[in-house]
């Protein structure tokens, strides 16, 4: 009993056991609630091209024999299951990505199952859905490598998309209400960086109060100017759909990656700069220096304080730009509260994707496709309410924040103010 | 020699005395008062009589100052007469009531008052959710979602049992709303215990499950016949009685409230268990090596804590509405936190903050009525006190308070620790 590595042998043996029984379960359940009432002829149809579509040539719609592929489909999960009980599978995050994806699969086909459902079409809203939860989790990645936990997002992006549709509006300008929601977000990241750095306010409170007043400054502002004057003050129409030239041409790539509003192409950008700047630059080096080990960081020179203000407004910036994203990349015009936890299911993405720009935006693809997919499955009408279906981003959300798979480490210093002595 | 020790010990602990009035009841003040104050600059800024009095400043200085202040104290006025009616109608009212025994203009007088203290009743029970929370270093921001199960849980029992005698179905339908949110709260916990989920993180997302349920719940199951998606009325036998005729609500649910938060006293200063809940709030690591079950500590607490939420929810519901709606909880969940901050997580301070608010929140849509001013004004008064609350230094910086610099608490746990 005392031997720690039997302990731990012990554990995983369990831990193996369970998942490999809940696998199984997932199997049978997916066979009893999709692949019991499939017909031989039924075939589902997935179309594989955008209405409106610029690509060079159309691909044929992908048709699949819905209880063939249902069977296979279970069967791989059974098998898998299986595996795990008797042998055991060394990589978990691999096993649980397989089996979900047969899981999503099942339920796509069983969905579409006499029908026809375009594909492709929702990849590419997958993408929009998924562009304020990556610019929501990059904004969280900046400021927790530097070791500042910002969880006022949701409040940030809310006063940023209202500042963009309204300045817009007024200026008859997109690109101001762009640049007036980055300035939105860096005034509001600076308040709480004073709050959290100069006053060592608790993180979390600072954030909670950021989104309360979030929340009531724009519900009062709409109630008192938005909805009286629509057309002056909230109508602000939307940035163009741009296509890049070639690239948007390539079938099923093109018109999900390279036809699509500019702030998406601004967040795939930003990805990528944040990921080189995190960790190919000095900067870089500092912000993750300050975020795991701060004293010994301002031991070496670097000042500790001015690097998390830095990071801390880049990272209200990026939101800015997330909170525009609602407004002037989506509907042209603001709702209360129209954010509906974002800027939360960012945060989670954040930490699914292990502080790195790369995994939350690959994690927050996940989110935006739990998003897009429970659209697309109210207007296949599927036997579930749709109340129920709107609830899987959240219920994705809270599965991955289990850790389950790929259990992360955040910055050891994160969340904890630092003391000059 | 030992005499001016035992002086100088009494005058040490007169003096903390000094410092533990200035942080628990000035600092609350002053930040309420600071919060106000930005209030009524936006009152102002908002308002368009005033603006035009700005606009013409250097014509007539005196007019600008005047319509500001006409315009915030309007504003303000409409607030409080709305939320605690007027005296001298209360006088007036009471003077008829003796010479002709006629009740009506009694009940009228004090209908504000009645509205404010039904205004406090949930708010007493959701602060105390997200207080017992922060006693145990858990940061409950679900109260919304869980007062919403909550109230649908008691609205649940209430309708559907019949023939059951009041002193059985009220107990068991506050029962049901406690469950209910009971429920909603201890998911978040247990998934904290068991994997380290943050628990912020998922109260929010418990929340939006709650909405998304709740709207399937109001358009299904539960809906009432008629267009409308809300529930039926509960049975006369759930409802918490009443002590006057209508228009006035208040009902026993306000003392069932404060016998909930003498309860919660109780329970986290006179008992072992409640030692525990703040001995892991203050330090888990050293409550873990002293032998106590952080992780069950954590579960416990988030239920306790949802229970509470749902029971806010339950007397809602069973004294006031008699029905759900949709967005029946909208705004409950940020008031809770600011309610815990403001009470310093106790349970009197709570049940104080609660009555502030509750005179706030039904001041508000008088105010809405009378000035035009959105009740959402009341939001943002709350974030700034919460702020105000959680950086002091702010507040000694703007008033020059040198005295009582107490240590700052730390709740942020960090992801996944």
């Amino acid at each position: 009993m005392a031997n720690p590595a039997l302990q731990q042998s012990k554990t995983s043996n369990r831990n193996r056991i369970a998942i490999g029984v809940s696998l199984l379960v997932v199997g049978l359940l997916m066979y009893g609630v999709f692949g019991i009432g499939a017909q031989p002829g039924q075939t589902a149809t997935f179309g594989m091209n955008l209405v409106s579509s610029s690509q060079a040539f159309t691909i044929p719609d992908l048709v699949l024999p819905v209880q063939l592929s249902l069977n296979l489909l279970v069967l791989v999960t059974i098998f898998l299951g299986a595996w795990e009980l008797a042998r055991g599978i060394r990589s978990t995050g691999w096993l649980i990505g397989v089996v979900s994806f047969c899981f999503v699969s099942a339920f796509l086909i069983w969905a579409t199952a006499d029908k026809s459902f375009n594909f492709v079409g929702m990849l590419s809203s997958t993408l929009g859905r998924a562009t304020p939860i990556a610019l929501a989790a990059l904004c969280g990645v900046i400021s927790e490598r530097a070791a500042v936990v910002n969880i006022g997002i949701e409040g940030t992006m809310l006063m940023a998309a209202q500042a963009a549709v309204m300045t817009a509006t007024l200026t008859h300008n997109l690109l101001v209400g762009l640049i007036v929601a980055i300035l939105t977000g860096a005034i509001v990241a600076a308040v709480h960086a004073v709050l959290v750095i100069r006053f060592k306010v608790d993180q979390i409170v600072s954030g909670v109060a950021i989104n309360i007043f979030g929340a009531g400054v724009t519900s009062f502002i709409s109630q008192r100017y938005l909805e009286s004057n629509v057309d002056q003050l909230n109508n602000s129409g939307t940035f163009k759909i741009i296509a890049i030239p070639f690239l948007s041409k390539i079938p099923i790539l093109g018109p999900i990656f390279f036809e699509n509003s500019p702030i998406v192409y601004l967040m795939l950008l930003l990805v990528i700069i944040l990921y080189v700047v995190l960790f190919y630059t000095p900067w870089g080096l500092r912000t993750r220096a300050v975020g795991e080990h701060p004293k010994a960081a301002d031991t070496l020179g670097i000042s500790v304080f001015f690097v998390r203000y830095v990071n801390v407004i880049i990272g209200g910036m990026v939101a800015g730009l997330g909170g525009a994203y609602f407004t002037l990349g989506a509907v042209g015009r603001f709702d209360q509260n129209m954010t509906a936890g974002k800027g939360f299911i960012g945060l989670a993405a954040m930490i699914f994707g292990k502080w790195n720009p790369i995994g939350a935006f690959l994690s927050s693809l996940l989110f935006g496709f739990a998003d897009s997919l429970q659209v697309k499955m109210q207007i296949l009408s599927v036997p579930i309410p749709s109340s129920f279906l709107a609830m899987a981003p959240y219920i994705v959300t809270m599965i991955v924040l289990t850790g389950l798979v790929g259990r992360a480490i955040p910055p050891a210093a994160d969340g904890t103010p630092y003391e000059k002595q | 020699m030992t005499e001016t020790r035992e002086a100088k010990k009494v005058e040490k602990t007169g003096a903390k005395r000094g410092l533990a009035l200035v942080d628990n009841l000035l600092m609350p003040a002053l930040a309420v008062f600071t919060g106000l104050l930005v209030g009524g600059i936006i009152v102002a800024v908002s308002n368009d009589a005033a603006i035009a009095a700005w606009r013409g400043f250097f014509h007539a200085p005196g007019a600008a100052f005047k319509a500001t202040w006409d315009a915030v104290s309007v504003a303000y006025g409409a607030l409080f007469k709305g939320a605690l009616g007027s005296p001298t109608d209360f006088f007036a009212a009471l003077k008829t009531y003796q010479s002709t025994g006629d009740t009506a203009p009694l009940l009228k007088a004090i209908y504000p008052l009645s509205e404010s203290l039904v205004a406090a009743t949930p708010y007493i029970l959701a602060g105390l959710a997200v207080a017992i929370g922060f006693r145990c270093g858990l940061f409950n921001i679900g109260a919304e979602g869980q007062l919403f199960m909550g109230a649908l849980g008691a609205a649940y029992v209430g309708y559907s049992i019949i023939g059951l005698p009041a002193y059985i179905h009220l107990p068991l339908a506050l029962l049901g709303g406690a469950v209910a949110g009971g429920i909603w709260g201890a998911i978040p916990g247990y998934l904290k215990a068991k994997f380290g989920a943050h628990e912020v993180v998922n109260t929010i997302m418990m929340n939006w499950i709650a909405f998304r349920l709740s709207d399937w719940l109001l358009f299904g199951p539960m809906k009432a016949s008629g267009y409308r998606p809300v529930t039926p009325n509960v049975e006369a036998t759930a409802e918490l009685p009443r002590f006057f005729p209508d228009p006035l609500r208040f009902n026993w649910g306000f003392f069932f409230a404060l016998a909930v938060a003498a309860f919660i006293y109780w329970l986290l200063f006179k008992t072992t268990f409640g030692f525990e809940i703040r001995a892991v709030g203050a330090n888990p690591d050293a409550s873990k090596y002293a032998g106590m079950n952080v992780m069950r500590n954590f579960v416990l607490v988030m239920t306790i804590s949802g229970a509470l939420a749902g029971l806010a929810g339950a007397t809602q519901v069973l004294g006031v509405d008699h029905w759900v709606g949709a967005g029946f909880s909208a705004g409950y969940g940020f008031d809770s936190i600011a309610l815990a901050l403001l009470g310093k997580s106790h349970p009197l301070g709570v049940v104080l903050a609660a009555l502030l608010f509750g005179v706030l929140r039904s001041g508000a849509t008088n105010m809405q009525s009378v000035s035009r001013i959105p009740i959402d004004l009341i939001s943002v008064i709350q974030g700034l006190v919460i702020i105000f609350i959680a950086a002091p230094d702010i507040i000694r910086w703007i008033y020059r308070i040198r005295i009582g610099r107490t240590e700052q608490t730390v709740l942020t746990r960090g992801w996944g620790k």
